[in-house]
């Protein structure tokens, strides 16, 4: 991984060098044992370019090897791994490279103004919307539908914030109170600005490997468990925003690989994403980490806290490490490898943990994106 | 895991011009329900679906919001590749021979006559440091590249010309190409330079269209239930992607797509094993580095005098873009590829008509993203 | 072979952030481009006629005959069923506030001090639960409430050019039907 900033210094190609060449260096490899690479990158507006995946091929390792582009908007990051993971599982390939990159600062004066083109051109984009519209819509049915309270969601944000005080990479680690939270300006009822995640500049990236290399390569592998993706309708005011079946779905899809049946037990540790403060508890309801409506009494109840029952977001999330949108969501999956390995240092959670779950979302409200990881080798 | 892949449904949309008729939702839907129908598939039987796409070119970001819904995807896994239809293709070999899912569907398209300025898009693609401040047409870059790969290997600027006379006078016989054309060589080089070496005409006009192909496990593209064309090799590759640091010459990423395919297939000699190719050529002189890198001759400028003599038409003994190539359907942004894979499928099932070849068991596709791109890959089919 | 252990996570990682001041102090050189990007969108056959019915002031969907669903924005297919949906509707331009937010910043991030109140409506005559994204006005923002009853408020005739800003914003109709909780 990259530092998050705000404004790097860093091209694009450099970030994504930066993060591959970390992720090689940890694993002790040199390129010339990576059989392809993947890059996941969400939308191009940002960095500044069209064909940014061709403009960047060289920067994630891709040169004069089987490389592509993937993406489904913010759900790219984590969805970016379970494209690794079945290029690897075809057979085709022994190892790969995956590296996330977004440069958001390229985009001047503001890079919250391009998110106007992720709308509709017909019905949408006439009425001029901000991103936050669609956050606030889909926070304030959440919130009417299972009475929760703006107190409730605000924990999230002094939650991830703190976590992230122990994160070297992280862009806006803080001590906060809910207090400090509700008092911050109002961008768009019922978003405050500390229930926003920033823009950010980064990158982060993983190496894959088959099986038996993987074990010749480390005596501590982690290993893949579980996949899922899911896309939902376009039609996005024609749903029900209250909750995510578009999670539940890509979880579910994860979860039966990965043999887990009861994912409140069997899960140690989640990453869900957290763009903004509601999205982690909406989240967290999609992995079914929590029953619908309850995810606030839980963390409410210090269930997700680092040394929590269910330990939820240790990295301090896209709220306090940042948010360079795919990097982000690869990040997630990083933070689970250091976790489930006993390497996270400050960030360590307690009790050995065995199986985490990253997840990422994206679109208009619409793309669910999961990764399980665990100790011990999956049997497909 | 399914260890052998095979395509069961193509739908192709006839590449045109323009298609005001249509959004680009409607298009993608007729061509799914042609693909479906072709299959004999319900929608609801599919697995997984990957579109092929670049913002920049649908003018709307994050285009996959924009995907689902008309493909009959919704709830369904789904992603979007920045890349050609071709690297659709080995997206979807990889998913369905890593056993996690048995069916699935690839689509392209596009909407290029709703592009007002691609050249201003073009150059958008290129390094914001060292290149885009020279503000310099985009399309310089074939027109250097085609001056190396002349000077290099001996092809002359007349056999580029006979490369565009006779995939737009293949064309004539295919109802789905845009741009068919009786041309002569010479009437190609009374054509105006663009950048020279390269004309006018020896590039490949853009049109609209779409295509969705379905892909299956053994288990389900057995021949009582549709009409299997097996995959027998994919491969994709970059070379360098900057400007200053490329080979000019040869067609890298294509040499080490193909060693991949033809290590996947089994295919010692391409000229012997494999019947048809479909090649990418959106500048004409492409044709002939994509086919020399693909080490269907020893000698690169084999790869002129072939189709001087005719050897690469359709009355040749390789026949090369019986299609009508991009130069004679139009070039269709991240489809082009499909298109060619579509004829392939059609010339391996015996259902090209007036186009049908008498000799058609392994048929190559081939594509390149474009300049200033040097992504490409290589598909091989066989029945 | 040796059994290598990967490294642990790294204390110190690399990227260089830039603030204000070094961007000032002009050590930093940064190139500049306005891409250039202009589309004209073929809409088609069902956002076509959407479109051309807000000119004439009315709205429309399309229904499937299979699911019995009636769908704004209409579609020319039914993304349940997939199937061709079937027939054209004409709905009301009225509705229920299905969700909304008071936002005070624009879509290019410049603070507002009177929010716009964007909002998801349900169309009345379209099946349950079918919304369009839209603004409300003429209503104090902290009187908007989910369950709000509303009306268009189109442009003069002469004003409408084919677009959904045709419908200028949304109001409230009958105070008396508002229910649960305030915005603020």
């Amino acid at each position: 991984m990259t530092k998050f900033m705000r404004r790097a210094l860093e091209t694009p190609k450099e970030l994504a060098w930066l993060a591959a060449k970390a992720a090689l260096d940890s694993a002790e490899m040199k390129l010339d044992q990576i059989d392809g690479a993947v890059l996941g990158s969400a939308p191009d507006a940002f960095d500044g370019m069209h064909m940014k995946g061709e403009y960047l091929a060289d920067g994630c390792g891709g040169w004069r090897k089987p490389y592509l582009r993937c993406y489904v908007g913010g759900g790219t990051g984590v969805y970016a791994v379970a494209q690794g993971w079945f290029q690897v599982a075809s057979g085709l390939f022994d190892t790969a490279l995956v590296v996330c990159e977004e440069k958001m600062s390229t985009c001047q004066p503001h890079p919250q103004a391009a998110f106007i083109s992720i709308f509709d051109p017909f019905t949408e984009q006439p009425l001029k919307p901000n991103l936050l519209w669609i956050f606030a819509l889909e926070q304030n049915r959440y919130m009417q539908t299972h009475h929760i309270t703006l107190e409730e969601i605000a924990r999230v944000s002094v939650k991830n914030k703190r976590n992230a005080l122990g994160h070297p990479s992280a862009q806006l680690g803080a001590e906060i109170t809910v207090k400090d939270v509700l008092a911050s300006e109002v961008m768009a009822w019922p978003v405050h600005r500390l229930m926003v995640s920033p823009t950010s500049d980064g990158a982060a990236a993983v190496v894959l490997a088959a099986g038996d290399v993987a074990r010749r390569l480390t005596s501590k592998p982690v290993w893949i468990q579980g996949v899922g993706w899911c896309l939902d309708t376009a039609y996005w005011t024609n749903r029900d925003l209250y909750y995510p079946e578009y999670v539940e779905k890509a979880a579910w899809m994860a979860y039966r690989m990965a043999g887990v049946k009861e994912p409140r037990r069997e899960i140690n540790i989640a990453e869900p994403y957290d763009p903004f403060a509601y999205k982690e508890l909406h989240h967290l309801e999609g992995l079914q980490l929590a029953p619908k409506g309850q995810a606030p009494k839980l963390l409410a109840d210090g269930v997700f806290d680092r040394d929590g029952d269910l330990p939820v977001t240790p990295s301090g999330g896209l709220l306090g490490v940042g948010n360079p949108i795919a990097a982000a969501g690869t990040m997630k999956i990083c933070e689970l490898f250091w976790q489930l390995r006993g390497e996270a240092g400050r960030r360590q959670v307690p009790g050995k943990p065995e199986r985490g779950v990253a997840q990422a979302w994206g679109d208009l409200m619409q793309v669910g994106t999961v990764v399980v990881v665990g100790t011990s080798e999956p049997k497909h | 895991m399914n260890e052998r892949v095979a395509i069961i449904g193509v739908g192709v949309m006839a590449a045109r011009p323009s298609s005001e008729h249509l959004s680009f939702k409607e298009m993608m839907f007729e061509a799914a329900q042609k693909a479906y129908a072709d299959a004999g598939i319900d929608a609801h039987e599919v697995e997984s679906f990957v579109t092929c796409a670049e913002d920049l070119t649908e003018g709307i970001s994050i285009f996959d919001e924009y995907t689902p819904d008309q493909l009959g995807a919704v709830q369904k896994p789904m992603h979007t590749l920045t890349q050609d239809g071709l690297y659709g293709i080995a997206d979807a070999v990889m998913q369905l021979r890593s056993g996690l899912v048995g069916l699935v569907v690839v689509e392209a398209h596009s909407k290029h006559s709703n592009l007002e300025n691609p050249n201003s898009i073009l150059n958008y693609a290129l390094d914001p440091v060292y290149n885009r401040p020279l503000d310099f047409n985009p399309h310089v870059i074939a027109g250097l590249e085609m001056n190396g790969f002349l000077h290099a290997t001996g092809i002359t600027q007349a056999q580029c010309a006979q490369v565009v006379a006779k995939n737009r006078t293949h064309a004539l016989k295919n109802i789905a190409a845009a741009y068919p054309m009786n041309l002569r060589a010479e009437d190609v080089q009374s054509s105006p330079y663009l950048c020279y070496p390269l004309r006018d005409a020896e590039m490949a006009k853009s049109a609209d269209g779409c295509v969705v192909v379905v892909l299956a496990g053994a288990s389900r593209a057995q021949p009582s239930k549709s009409r299997p064309v097996w995959i027998r090799g994919v491969g994709f590759t970059n070379d360098s992607p900057t400007l200053e640091s490329r080979d000019w010459i040869d067609a890298q990423y294509i040499r080490a797509a193909a060693a991949m395919a033809y290590g996947q297939a089994g295919i010692k000699d391409p000229v012997a094993e494999i019947d048809l190719f479909e090649v990418d050529d959106a500048y004409a002189y492409k044709e002939l580095q994509h086919l020399v890198a693909l080490g269907i001759y020893p000698q690169a400028v084999a790869a002129g005098r072939a189709v001087e003599n005719g050897e690469s038409g359709a009355a040749g003994k390789m026949p090369v873009n019986v299609s009508g190539g991009s130069l004679g359907i139009g070039h269709t942004l991240e489809a082009s590829g499909l298109y060619r894979l579509a004829e392939i499928v059609c010339q391996l099932r015996g259902e090209a008509g007036p186009r049908q070849l008498p000799r058609a068991k392994v048929g190559l596709a081939q594509s390149w993203r474009g300049v200033p791109t040097t992504s490409g890959a290589v598909v091989i089919l066989g029945r | 072979m040796t059994h290598r252990t990967i490294k642990p996570a790294p204390n110190i990682v690399q990227g260089t952030p830039l603030d204000a001041k070094a961007l000032k102090r002009g050590k930093i050189f940064l190139n500049s481009y306005a891409p250039a990007l202009r589309y004209t969108w073929d809409t088609g056959e069902a956002m076509g006629r959407y479109l051309a019915e807000l000119k004439n002031g009315r709205l429309i969907a399309r229904s499937c005959r299979k699911c019995e669903r009636v769908m704004i924005p209409p579609r020319m297919f039914c993304e349940r069923c997939f199937r061709p949906t079937d027939d054209w509707v004409y709905v009301k331009a009225t509705g229920t506030v299905n969700t909304f937010s008071l936002c005070y910043v624009s879509w290019d991030v410049r603070r507002l001090k009177q929010p716009e109140i964007p909002a998801v409506i349900e169309i009345d005559g379209a099946s349950p639960g079918m919304g369009i994204l839209h603004l409300v006005r003429k209503v104090a923002p902290k009187d908007v409430r989910i369950g709000m009853r509303v009306a268009a408020v189109w442009k003069p005739p002469a004003q409408r050019t084919g677009s959904i800003t045709d419908i200028a914003y949304w109001m409230p109709i009958n105070r008396r039907s508002q229910r649960t909780v305030s915005a603020k």
